[in-house]
């Protein structure tokens, strides 16, 4: 162990740190005092005025951050970074029928994006078909409606799969959209080894925000581990798995909170796959995370370079790991939907560029830059290249992709990176004590971290703690100008009509036999506890559709609803 | 349905009971849950429905539970369409006294549509708590005094 800084040069700013602040501090302070009787980040870090070597005083250099592409690659998990390649910046897009959503990828990827990613609408999130009454107008609207392989086989009219890569944000079907996905690709030609993307497939978050959840805690686990093993033995491309801390931040959980309910669900998942027989290095280097980018910038530096070292410890001292790729954490970034505001909306591209900021700061793989429209409706096209084109300002004008983790060493972010890591370390254990993530999303607890979090942070603007501009300072009258916001336009009337024709036509003009066989045999192989992807797949080139693969699945393993809790 | 009792601050008022309502299936609960935590703290009595509610389930429950106000929390997009739809429900069962007010994510202009529907108030992202509770006990204070009548 070597310490960055030298007993004496410590004693030294000891010294003059506590002259410093005995000598001139008071004087400043007397004729101008400090805004704040606290600063503290989201996570209610409270942060002193000034960082100095005296808060690393311990710093190992070799061991807290090494080189990039080494462990624990704090400083990044690529020795090259952003200098050989740039993050993808992947726009989380889709509206109404997949006709919509194929000309908006198209423009997306004129406009310079560099892979694609998939929001469904809410029926397809939870799986049911366009005309089952629980979609009833709400077909369309938050995301496209792909009840089926014709209606993927259209969101890629004109787009080579096999030259994309694509993110599937969809949890409970993952394995339903992963085979339309794999399925258009094939009749496209493209072959296995060729197919690359991601499918989010994180179960357990599901339990505590984003709430799209369908089946049981512990069967809608085993289904996304039935993904992840298919997937990493089928799709050496493909990222199976997303394991996604923005929705439990969205839901209202700090950034401490977001980093280790995270990490949490991450053991859980390398557990339940090693448990199947699988080694830890053959399916670890697929895995693949997603945080959110909030708008307390350093904090978010601070989160995502723990994170990369958390996860390097955990793979390679928990799990024994030895592919140095098993203990990369990979990672997606979505700036912070909640950080935006209907109140003066333009301002939200500002809140946009500062969260991409600390995304790239942070050393994220892809990004996606939220729309200032959101708060009202999905992004109109115009907005939506506001926002792409906020990422490309930040790759190739801003210089801050030149250097690789160009904020460490700083004394403030290195000491707030091991603040983050330790208060996430203790989440973690407490997790641990509980039996790990599964068991703690069955007892309610990360639950009720969020629910607490999120209420403590609304009272914090409610008493000018936080302080929102447009929203609790700066506020205007403004009701006729936010009305003049170009917003997307589209029928959604016509496109549910249009999406339940589509889904009836696929019934009647499918092979009565064939469809009946394949989900006979899913259903078989769901109660025999088989990995059910490869009877997904036949099925669903059978025609079947994302309702009824999903009635048969929830037919073996059951539902799941949530207890009413405020 | 969850219900939580907590001691008013004004223990001689009949406390002002809320159904805070999730219609769909969407699964966006924050505001709902912030809300109905904060409409507790100031001494209503709340009842939370959970996610993923029907407009028969909301309309039964609010008949049952003999709410005064309706609150939905909606960030969906489809909340003209449940407005109506709740709206139309509470008239046919003989509950259209009851006032409904919405929250969440959606374009300005949609706001008078929900006014021209029946929706009492729509209070968006950013709206403080405390003037939702303002409003809210004004709602029930009018409906109290017209029941009077």
């Amino acid at each position: 162990m070597v310490k960055l800084y030298s007993k004496e040069a410590l004693e030294e700013i000891v010294k003059k740190r506590s002259e410093w602040e005995s000598n001139v501090l008071p004087q400043w302070l007397s004729r101008m005092p400090e805004r704040r009787e606290e600063f503290t980040t989201l996570s209610n870090i409270v942060l002193k005025p000034i960082y100095t070597p005296e808060d690393l005083k311990d710093f190992d250099y070799m061991e807290k951050l090494g080189f990039p592409g080494t462990y624990p690659f704090t400083r990044g998990i690529h020795a090259t970074m952003y200098r050989a390649r740039l993050w993808t910046m992947r726009m989380f897009s889709g509206y109404g029928g997949p006709e919509e959503t194929n000309e908006r990828l198209k423009m997306l990827i004129k406009a310079g994006e560099t892979g694609l990613s998939l929001a469904f609408d809410n029926p397809t999130l939870v799986g049911v078909d366009p005309d089952d009454p629980l979609a009833e107008g709400e077909v369309g609207i938050v995301g496209v409606s792909v009840p089926t392989i014709v209606d993927m086989e259209v969101v890629f009219r004109d787009i080579n799969m096999g030259e994309v890569t694509t993110n599937m944000t969809i949890n409970p079907p993952a394995p339903v959209l992963l085979s339309f996905y794999v399925a258009v690709a094939e009749k496209q030609g493209v072959s296995y080894d060729m197919i690359g993307g991601t499918t989010q497939n994180d179960a357990l978050k599901e339990f505590i925000a984003q709430k799209t959840y369908v089946f049981p805690p512990e069967a809608a686990v085993k289904v996304a581990m039935d993904v992840v093993e298919w997937s990493v033995k089928n799709l050496p491309k493909w990222n199976p798995i997303s394991i996604s801390g923005y929705h439990i931040r969205e839901a209202g959980a700090t950034a401490v909170q977001e980093l280790a309910f995270t990490l949490a669900d991450g053991i859980e998942y390398v557990r339940q796959l090693i448990a199947r027989g699988m080694d830890v290095d053959e399916f670890a280097p697929r895995l693949s995370f997603f945080f959110d980018s909030h708008i307390n910038f350093f904090e978010e530096i601070a989160k995502f370079r723990a994170a990369r070292r958390m996860w390097a410890k955990i793979m390679k001292d928990w799990f024994g790991a030895r592919n140095p790729r098993s203990m990369w954490l990979r990672f997606h970034v979505q700036t912070a939907g909640c950080s935006l505001y209907p109140q003066q909306p333009w301002i939200n591209i500002v809140r946009t560029a500062i969260e991409a900021l600390a995304a790239v700061l942070g050393g994220c793989q892809s990004l996606h830059t939220n729309s200032f429209d959101e708060p009202f409706r999905v992004p109109s096209e115009f907005a939506a290249k506001i926002a792409l084109r906020t990422q490309q300002i930040i790759a190739y004008e801003a210089g801050v992709a030149d250097v690789i983790d160009p904020l460490a060493g700083s004394y403030f972010v290195e000491w707030l990176t091991d603040e983050m890591e330790e208060r996430a370390w203790r989440y973690i254990e407490r997790i641990e004590k509980m039996g790990g993530m599964l068991e703690a999303v069955k007892k309610g607890y990360p639950q009720r971290e969020v629910e607490e979090a999120s209420y403590r942070f609304q009272k914090e603007v409610e008493e000018g703690k936080r302080l929102i501009v447009g929203v609790n300072i700066f506020q205007e009258e403004e009701i006729e100008e936010i009305r003049r916001v170009p917003l997307l336009e589209f029928n959604q009337e016509e496109i549910e009509k249009r999406q339940k024709e589509r889904v009836r036509k696929v019934r009647s003009m499918r092979d009565e036999a064939k469809w009946r066989r394949t989900l006979g045999e899913l259903e078989k192989a769901a109660e025999r506890g088989e990995n059910i992807v490869p009877y997904v797949l036949n099925a669903v080139k059978a025609y079947a559709t994302l309702g009824e693969i999903m009635g048969v699945l929830k037919n073996v393993y059951g539902t799941y609803s949530e207890p009413p809790h405020y | 349905m969850s219900t939580a009792h907590t001691p008013s601050p004004h223990t001689t008022k009949k406390k002002i009971k809320v159904l805070v309502a999730k219609i769909g299936l969407d699964g966006h609960d924050r505001g709902a849950k912030v809300i109905a935590r904060a409409l507790r703290d100031a001494g209503f009595e709340v009842i939370y429905t959970g996610l993923r509610q029907t407009v028969d389930q909301v309309v039964a429950a609010a008949v049952q539970e003999d709410v005064d106000i309706i609150g939905v929390s909606h960030h969906e997009g489809s909340h003209i369409y449940v407005a109506r739809k709740l709206l139309e429900k509470l008239r046919e069962q003989g509950a259209e006294d009851i006032p409904v007010v919405m929250g969440g994510s959606i374009p300005l202009i949609d706001i008078e549509t929900l006014k021209t529907i029946g929706i009492r108030e729509f209070f968006l992202p950013g709206t403080p708590l405390k003037e939702i509770i303002e409003k809210l006990e004004n709602i029930a204070s009018e409906k109290t005094k017209l029941k009077q009548i």
